[in-house]
């Protein structure tokens, strides 16, 4: 009799251990919802910063994440075809996709302070482009994985009749393995782009912030989440509401990108 | 583009995250040179964080935030092993097929939630009910460790939700054809079989909850004091960088070097010894 009521003791205590993780998602995102929303004006969105907006700083979030995605696709996504299509199973192939999975999980400050040193100290000024490569930095490792994942599942044969038609290995990996892996490969890149939007720590001291509205990448700019971090330590309620507001719309984002892409591997797949 | 340009731009794109990686130690190690030289290892045991007079010298020590980082992240990770353990169990043997999916991608979302995010709601929503129910001030390890463990759980239970479920169907028939429980085959056939990576996600878990900044940046305390009791404020490394390490100069700022230097070098080797030693190669 013991074992069994020790049985229900335990799966009891996992379900209860699953409900209170569900409990955390739906306690913070109503929380958020219900601060951030409430705290949503029309000039939240027509305003910058400076005048208790948000305007400046979606556009300088999204402008670094962007940038930062135009260098660390082809960056990522050339390294995971090294990896999987001419790497074969060398040393070296297999040093560089150890260290690069290391990497995805590397303390994002650490790398805030290394953009510092090359990027802001010899040039004696925060700027938008030491941002940008902090936050490729972040990137490259996530998409270089996912990339060699993908890859990895497309079937031999494929590239074997690529090479029997007469393709070189360039054609073949650009026209057949790509194309086959293209789902994969996409929502690998989206899913990386939702983590990086999100990123506060890389940004603290490369791109620091802007309270007004700028495209300037050598200055100082404006980022979406150092200003939630500003502005959640000022005593004014004004201030708080805003950083509500903004981490409302900054977590509305960072999921829809996240169930776009779910959705979308699921359905093609 | 010929052939073999592509292949050669391939290959530089493959051996730059090498370089990188190179590139980051060699930085962190040679602005902490100032540091290295003035304390040398002693800096792991030196309390004071004091500049000297008019900006000279000074004392600048790893001691509090070294405490401060690895007592958050053992609270955290005691309080996260059960709960996600608890996870991957109601997902792997307990939850209907129809449950597991929504549920899983709900434990998903969590993990993709900003660390700012967390540690907004943290801040205004959690130390309070810290504070009211166990005491202290609202911010403090207790707080910073509690909410580093709901950032974790969703990776931990994750990874080994993932290595339960390579657990041949048939070992868990044999068990259950001799009579066993649902608990005894959880304990004597699925958790030795996917041991491996049981330790991997939470070594992995470790790695991560050690460089974690923003959330434990709004709830620690950031002050610069050795914690006597669980609930009081101090400071970790992580979050001493982030609060201090734009207006630092001189010894000061090499000191963070050097203390960024420890917090990448002891994470990279946890994360190593996770990935490569229990969670094995992936293909």
């Amino acid at each position: 009799m013991n074992r069994l009521v020790l049985n229900k003791v335990v799966l009891t205590l996992s379900t209860i251990s699953a409900l209170i993780g569900i409990g955390f998602l739906f306690w913070i995102l109503i929380t958020l919802s219900y601060k951030g929303i409430a705290s949503i004006q029309l000039s939240t969105f027509t305003n910058d910063l400076v005048e208790g907006g948000i305007r400046n700083l979606l556009v300088g979030q999204f402008t670094m994440a962007l940038m930062a995605t135009f260098i660390a696709v082809p960056l990522g996504v050339l390294a995971g075809i090294y990896l999987r299509e001419y790497g074969e199973n060398s040393r070296m192939t297999s040093i560089i996709r150890s260290l690069s999975d290391v990497m995805t999980s590397a303390p994002s400050i650490v790398i805030g302070v290394f953009v510092f040193a090359l990027m802001v100290e010899p040039f004696g000024t925060y700027n938008g482009w030491a941002g940008v490569v902090a936050l490729a930095i972040m990137m490259v490792p996530i998409i270089i994985g996912t990339t060699d994942n993908m890859l990895a599942l497309v079937p031999k044969e494929l590239r074997e009749a690529g090479i029997a038609l007469g393709g070189s290995k360039k054609q073949v990996i650009m026209q057949i393995v790509l194309k086959a892996a293209k789902v994969g490969v996409t929502t690998g890149i989206l899913l990386s782009f939702a983590r990086i939007i999100g990123e506060t720590a890389p940004l603290l001291f490369t791109s620091a912030n802007n309270q007004f509205f700028s495209m300037d990448l050598t200055d100082q700019f404006p980022s979406l989440t150092v200003s939630i971090y500003n502005l959640a330590t000022y005593p004014d309620e004004a201030s708080r509401e805003l950083a509500w507001a903004a981490s409302f719309i900054l977590t509305a984002i960072v999921l829809f990108i996240n169930l776009v892409g779910r959705y979308v591997t699921r359905h093609k797949q | 583009m010929s052939g073999n340009l592509f292949r050669n731009l391939s290959f530089f794109s493959a051996t730059l995250s090498l370089f990188i990686l190179v590139g980051i130690f060699a930085v962190l190690f040679s602005y902490a040179q100032q540091s290295l030289h003035e304390f040398g290892f002693d800096f792991l045991f030196i309390e004071e964080w004091e500049a000297g007079e008019d900006d000279e010298g000074g004392i600048f020590g790893g001691y509090i935030p070294i405490i401060g980082t690895l007592l958050s992240t053992l609270i955290a990770m005691v309080i996260a092993t059960p709960l996600a353990m608890g996870i991957a169990i109601f997902l792997t043997e307990i939850a209907h097929s129809k449950i597991v999916k929504p549920f899983s991608i709900a434990i998903e979302l969590l993990a993709a939630i900003p660390s700012i995010i967390y540690g907004m709601w943290g801040l205004f929503y959690f130390a309070p009910i810290v504070q009211s129910t166990v005491g202290g001030n609202g911010v403090g390890l207790l707080t910073a460790g509690i909410v580093l463990a709901i950032m974790v759980i969703p990776f931990m239970a994750a990874i080994t939700r993932d290595s339960m479920n390579t657990t041949p169907d048939v070992l868990k028939e044999s068990a259950y054809a001799m009579g066993a429980t649902k608990f005894e085959v959880i304990k004597d056939v699925v958790m030795p079989y996917a041991k491996g990576g049981i330790i991997g996600s939470i070594i992995l878990s470790l790695g991560r909850a050690l460089g974690e900044t923003m959330a434990v940046a709004f709830l620690i305390g950031s002050v610069m004091s050795i914690p006597k009791g669980i609930t009081d404020p101090t400071t970790s490394i992580p979050v001493l960088l982030a609060n201090n390490f734009a207006e630092a100069q001189d010894l000061e700022i090499s000191s963070m070097y050097y203390l960024a230097l420890i917090l990448f070098v002891v994470s990279f080797a946890i994360i190593s010894v996770a990935k490569f030693y229990f969670l094995g190669r992936k293909k």
